[in-house]
């Protein structure tokens, strides 16, 4: 699945990112690279953009951009 | 010592640099709390060894070259003759900290880490060994807290001695394949630099310039080598080389406490919360102007009328009178030079409480959510969320907004927001818009003024955006949320100072010249005889230039003289009504009532608002547009929309008080018209919409 169909307070690990070109790039120099843990944290309030968990730090992506990040669920505890 | 030790400061956005540069220079450079606050780099020397200079260089996540920052901070480490760098790592946020560190190791120059924010991190009970750290990276790692002046004079002796010593770092350790492929690239370019030869692998643009290797055989197979052997493109698989190397050093030195959750988190539940967050942010957004402008700021002006126009005018008035200086003297000082930079001191104690509240916001790190719950709604003409911040900035003043635009990628995007961030009503338009609420309307007015600048804004960023220029695909929207963080009393003081320092140097030079041209102009006939100001020198300007402004209601002269003094400086609007008037600060409101309506009132009032902003916001605008073309195309445009604008609402203000019936008449007609037409292109674009995907299944 993509990181847009991954639920609020869920942990994923990322599979590939789908982007390409400088968008690629910035995710992955912000430290979204294959094998991360991710957790959404919560929607903005008017839908868009999701704000994650990536590293110990809070990130900013559209849901746009996000549907370019594959991942696979874990269990909150890994 | 015959060489100066050239110092440069490099760290993540938010990683308390430009404090921790603070705090080693004595100087008071601009601290804020979103990612992007240092825009340019900025020199000076270290407090206590004078033969060290410390750049400050914009806060990077990476040295690619996607951005404006990376390439001017990548630059200036590689071609300057930068000593030693000082690698700011936040103590809160190791792991995404040290992406940069692994490529400030490869550049070949002394690299000493201040692992700040330290004393966060220790409240935090997080556990960060150090001494370990240090070995693991090869470099010397000092714990520092810049706010709290910790660590700071062990930081520059280190960094001193490493330049003295030009101890490089060693290499880190890729994979073989990845260290083979270096190698041969290295050989390739005959460079023994690893910072060349990875970000060649890496296929950097500039670099294979540099190395004209975009057609070189050699060099591709290499790549297509490397790339084979690792099942993914080169960029990717140094990525994560990276991080797989910077993930190792974390996992064996630090220790998070993940237990209870962290302040940020509390806060952000509410500020960024689904329904809280714009209540919260208007909220927010009232109480700032509330304060500043009516309450508090109300105040101020009146306690300053009283002492500039009362205390100060008439006590050199009577003293002149008194000594029996020339009359003309009297008046130069009195009208001229008090009346003028008078009018615009009234406001500084009110523009400093707007400041005052604008610089804690930027400092707590709010801002970046007002981008992050703004993205949606900014996306939709043509700008992200990020812009937001310079608008919001722009309330205060445009100079730094426009400055603060270069954290936008996107050079389209970036450009829009320069254009239409000096539609916001910056500080400076405030004491015009008082000047006339005074005398003519209640405190509403002045939101209007807000909420106009605002609608103007968007109705252009729409319209913009139909431009070929402007269209495209919306880009990328990737920020940091940075922890919340206490503003320091220090740092919000010094910000506020420089801010208000600007204006009394703006009061004391520009408008007191100004002022005093424009007190000889309209005191003075063309034959140089002392007329009164009805037959000036400046009236006769004034008069030949009028008519343009004539269709919007203020073809008189002295507006007109105000309109073109306000572009020195918006306050110049004040101080030129001040001059000419020929009254002390308390009673213009009244004067200004003889020359305007209402109406002419309020549409000058939103030319003052919307048309080409000050000389200084003209120079930011060149500054970033970087072509004279463009920045004559946007200030004419700005100045283009404040004409139609104040056209339309003399006009139609005009007409409705003459004839309501008709006006209403009109607007009924127009909103049936403009119903229909939206109807008619909406209808036509889903029968476009359902042709061309017929088949492809989707609910259209």
């Amino acid at each position: 699945m993509n990181l847009r169909k991954a639920k609020i307070g869920q942990a994923v690990k990322v599979v590939s990112l789908e982007a390409e070109g400088s968008l690629r790039r910035r995710l992955m120099d912000m430290g979204i690279t294959k094998g991360v843990i991710l957790v959404i944290k919560k929607v903005a309030p008017f839908g868009d953009p999701l704000e994650i968990t990536v590293r110990g730090y809070e990130l900013s992506i559209r849901k746009s951009d996000a549907e370019k990040i594959l991942v696979e669920a874990v269990d909150n505890n890994g | 010592m015959d060489k100066k030790i050239k110092i440069g400061l490099v760290g993540n956005p938010n990683s308390g640099k430009t404090t921790m540069y603070n705090a080693l220079t004595g100087s008071n450079q601009y601290v804020g709390n979103w990612p992007g606050v240092t825009v340019e780099k900025k020199e000076a020397r270290l407090k206590k060894h004078k033969d060290a200079i410390l750049t400050d260089l914009p806060g990077i996540y990476s040295l690619s070259t996607f951005t404006i920052e990376e390439i001017v901070t990548r630059d200036f480490l590689l071609d300057d003759e930068v000593d030693v760098i000082i690698n700011i790592v936040d103590a809160t946020n190791i792991e995404r900290n040290l992406y940069l560190t692994t490529q400030l190791l490869e550049i070949g120059k002394p690299v000493i880490i201040a692992l700040n924010l330290i004393d966060v991190a220790t409240k935090r009970n997080d556990f960060i060994d150090v001494d370990k750290l240090s070995t693991l990276l090869g470099v010397p790692v000092v714990v520092a807290s810049a706010l709290k002046n910790q660590g700071l004079s062990e930081i520059i002796d280190k960094a001193i001695e490493l330049a003295e010593d030009k101890k490089t770092p060693k290499v880190l350790k890729y994979s073989l394949r990845t260290a083979k492929a270096i190698e041969d690239i290295k050989e390739l370019i005959e460079s023994d630099s690893q910072f060349e030869g990875i970000h060649l692998l890496d296929k950097d643009q500039l670099l294979i310039e540099k190395y004209n290797l975009k057609e070189n055989e050699k060099y591709i197979n290499i790549i297509k080598k490397y790339e084979n052997d690792k099942m993914t493109d080169s960029e990717t698989a140094i990525v994560e080389e990276r991080y797989d190397i910077i993930e190792k050093i974390v996992k064996e030195t630090v220790k998070k406490n993940l237990g209870k959750k962290s302040t940020t988190e509390k806060i952000d539940k509410i500020i960024t919360n689904r329904f809280l967050a714009l209540p919260i942010f208007i909220l927010i957004m009232f109480i700032v102007y509330y304060i500043s402008i009516t309450t508090i700021g109300d105040m101020t002006i009146g306690l300053m009328e009283y002492l500039i126009g009362d205390l100060l005018g008439g006590g050199v008035d009577n003293l002149f009178k008194n000594w029996g200086v020339a009359s003309w003297v009297n008046s130069l000082v009195v009208d001229g030079i008090i009346g003028g930079v008078g009018a615009v001191l009234v406001f500084v104690p009110q523009l400093a409480i707007l400041f005052l509240f604008l610089s804690v916001l930027e400092d707590s790190g709010y801002m970046a959510r007002v981008a992050f719950i703004m993205d949606r709604l900014f996306r939709k003409f043509g700008l992200s969320g990020k812009s937001f911040i310079p608008m919001l900035i722009g309330t205060g003043c445009s100079v730094p907004a426009i400055m603060a635009s270069r954290t936008i990628e996107n050079e389209k995007e970036r450009r829009m927001t320069i254009i239409l961030t000096p539609f916001i009503p910056c500080g400076a338009k405030l004491p015009v818009f008082a000047l006339f609420i005074g005398a003519f309307f209640g405190p509403f007015a002045s939101v209007s003024m807000y909420l106009l600048g605002i609608f103007v804004a968007i109705i252009s960023g729409i319209v913009l955006k139909k431009l070929k220029y402007f269209k495209g695909d919306p880009t990328p929207f990737i920020m940091e949320l940075p922890d919340y963080r206490l503003p320091s009393v220090k740092n919000t003081l010094s910000h506020l100072w420089d801010k208000v320092k600007g204006f009394l140097i703006k009061a004391g030079t520009i408008i007191f010249v100004a002022s005093t041209i424009i007190w000889f102009l309209q005191s003075f006939s063309w034959s140089m005889q002392m007329v009164d100001a009805e037959d000036s020198i400046l009236a006769s300007i004034g008069r030949f230039i009028a008519p343009i402004f004539s269709p919007l209601g203020f073809g008189n002269w002295q507006s007109t003289v105000a309109v073109i003094t306000g572009m020195l400086a918006k306050e110049q609007v004040v101080a030129t009504f001040g001059v000419l008037m020929n009254v002390d600060v308390s009673s213009l409101p009244a004067q200004i009532s003889t020359i305007f309506t209402p109406i002419s009132g309020y549409s000058f009032m939103a030319f003052i608002l919307l048309a080409a902003p000050c000389l200084a916001a003209i120079g930011a605008t060149k500054k970033e547009m970087i072509t004279t073309k463009a920045t004559i195309l946007t200030v004419l445009f700005q100045t283009m929309v404040a004409y139609i604008v104040s056209l339309v609402i003399y006009q139609v203000g005009t007409l409705f008080i003459n004839n309501k019936g008709l006006v209403i008449t009109i607007i009924i007609c127009l909103l049936i018209l403009s119903v229909a037409i939206y109807t008619f292109v909406n209808s036509r674009r889903k029968k476009n919409a359902g042709s061309s995907c017929s088949g492809c299944g989707c609910k259209c």
